[in-house]
């Protein structure tokens, strides 16, 4: 990867917001050149989408996170892609996942309660006929997400000059 | 009747000659004032990777708590050796090349102490770190300066350093990537010098401690020129690559004779650095690229961003290719580098080191370190914007 590239991603990876203006100033490129980088890329499919990470519980919308793994039963031809496509078609769903050991799928499910969640799963996943069986884990905190550290960041203490 | 007991007088005349640091003096300033944006920080801003602090916990943990040999764990005197044969081609015998000292300072004092006789002189460039000078009296030699320019882009010139040898140079003493101006030098420059090493029959000491922090091509080690191997000293440590600054470890490479004379001085000074600090050494070394290369390329952003941001307004600036510092010119101001700093400060509360806090040379320029968060970064450019502005 070149290094211009690897600035790009690595900026807008920290702050999706940067205005190709202010990564110009950090790369020495040209505005134009940094536009025109971020078009391909955005093209390309490499830059996928802008996200914001928000802090539900601030804001009052309190939401219930569960992971769920699932066994399911592969389907001649299409293996995992169709079990996985009806799954990402809820919009409950946040995340799926194939993975390998001792279950097949795991899912990140959003819900309004605990309740709204398990009614979710036993109505809506476990009745799925691919669907063996079906484990719910509640989660209770995240410290963590997506590389950010959501609980109090650490601070460096240095002197005011130093040579 | 007795004349009071004065405890000055018992001051050792060598200490008379070593001038007052700048930087102290300005630090003094600094911590009288709140919420100053601090450009004059010559230390990451990173927190030392997680791995290497884990990696220190667990030897705590587990007891390794012990004085190590006076060289320096092995393990970590191999890893350094590994690294230099891998990326400068140099080879040093890890039992008697290699001495892991407490910080580069240490390295420097030493290196210095097991060269120099009273009455020797040695040649230090400069701008430079504030050390060379004092480390130089301290063992009774003489610290003769040799003035890098902007025009030269801060490096050492072939002409330049003819002038200032003398039959008493012993040896001559530098730094690139170069605090405060950021310079580097390539090959061929690096080249140039070492025929005139020879001719003179000197030593070099080659501070070579930001060498991880390099731009634009590759760091050229002293070292690996064709001769310098066994003519240079070359000092190096873990503080700026890998963010490990209050670790204090550093280590020196050279001649078996030099490294066990430097040996003499720090096993009954020193004994040995800090275990735990050298353990978290060698996972730097095993383990710490990856997330070094990260901290060097957000360097490399910042160094973007204030050298174009000091160029807009009207601070020329060198391009610096290394380290972590801008040094732009305060020329167009009319005022002295003392006089802009102090004045910044108190006007618009930033932070940043007077240029002739290194050395005479560094006079009409200001160190602006970029290991600060581009916030700062930004906010310090919009204020000295405005300091500048309002000079016209």
């Amino acid at each position: 990867m070149d290094k211009q590239l690897s600035h790009i991603l690595e900026i807008l990876e920290g702050d999706a917001r940067a205005a190709p203006k202010d990564i110009a100033s950090l790369t020495g490129m040209s505005v134009e050149d940094v536009s025109k980088k971020i078009e391909q890329l955005e093209k390309s499919g490499i830059i996928r989408k802008y996200k914001t990470i928000i802090d539900w519980d601030l804001v009052g919308e309190s939401y219930v996170y569960a992971v769920i793994e699932l066994k399911v039963i592969l389907e001649r031809k299409y293996g995992y892609e169709k079990i996985a496509e009806r799954l990402y078609k809820f919009p409950e769903v946040r995340s799926v996942r194939l993975l390998s050991g001792g279950y097949d799928i795991a899912l990140t499910v959003r819900g309004k309660s605990m309740k709204e969640v398990a009614f979710f799963v036993a109505e809506k996943i476990a009745t799925l006929e691919q669907v063996q069986s079906t484990t719910t884990h509640f989660v209770l905190k995240t410290y963590k997400e997506d590389g950010v550290i959501l609980h109090e960041p650490e601070h460096i203490k240095r002197l005011p000059v130093s040579p | 009747m007795r004349t009071p007991f004065d405890p000055s007088v018992f001051v050792a005349d060598r200490l008379q000659n070593v001038p007052p640091s700048g930087i102290r003096r300005f630090f003094d300033l600094v911590s009288e004032i709140d919420d100053v944006i601090s450009l004059g920080v010559g230390e990451p801003d990173f927190i030392t990777p997680w791995h290497i602090r884990e990696t220190c916990i667990h030897s705590i943990e587990h007891g390794e708590t012990a004085y190590t040999s006076n060289y320096g764990l092995l393990e970590l005197r191999e890893e350094i050796s590994w690294m230099y044969d891998r990326k400068h081609k140099v080879e040093y015998d890890p039992a008697s090349e290699v001495l892991v000292t407490t910080g580069v300072s240490e390295a420097l004092d030493i290196a210095i102490r097991a060269i120099v006789n009273p009455g020797d002189e040695v040649i230090v460039s400069q701008p430079s770190y504030v050390a060379y000078v004092p480390s130089v009296i301290f063992s009774g030699g003489i610290p003769v300066p040799l003035s890098t320019t902007v025009e030269n882009k801060f490096k050492i010139t072939p002409d330049e350093l003819e002038d200032v040898i003398t039959d008493k140079t012993k040896a001559i003493v530098f730094n690139y990537p170069n605090n405060p101006t950021g310079a580097t030098m390539d090959r061929s420059d690096l080249e140039a010098i070492a025929d005139i090493v020879v001719e003179h029959d000197l030593m070099v000491i080659s501070d070579e401690v930001y060498e991880c922090l390099t731009y634009n091509g590759d760091h050229t080690c002293f070292a690996s020129l064709d001769g310098m191997r066994e003519r240079t000293i070359l000092l190096n440590g873990f503080s700026k690559a890998y963010a490990m600054t209050g670790f204090r470890l550093g280590y020196a490479l050279g001649a078996p004779e030099i490294i066990s004379s430097m040996m003499l001085i720090h096993q009954y000074t020193m004994l040995c650095a800090p275990v735990t600090a050298q353990i978290g050494a060698i996972e730097a070394l095993r383990n710490g690229e990856a997330e070094m290369q990260k901290m060097v390329r957000e360097y490399d952003r910042r160094r973007h961003l204030i050298v174009g941001g000091l160029n807009k307004i009207g601070l020329e600036c060198f391009e610096p290719k290394g380290a972590f510092y801008a040094f732009p010119s305060i020329e167009s101001t009319g005022l002295t580098s003392d006089e802009f700093s102090q004045r910044l400060l108190n006007e618009q509360k930033v932070a940043a080191v007077p240029g002739d806090a290194f050395g005479k040379s560094g006079e009409g320029f200001l160190r602006c370190a970029y290991a600060a968060s581009q916030d700062d970064i930004r906010t310090a450019l919009d204020r000295i914007g405005e300091f500048v502005d309002g000079l016209k």
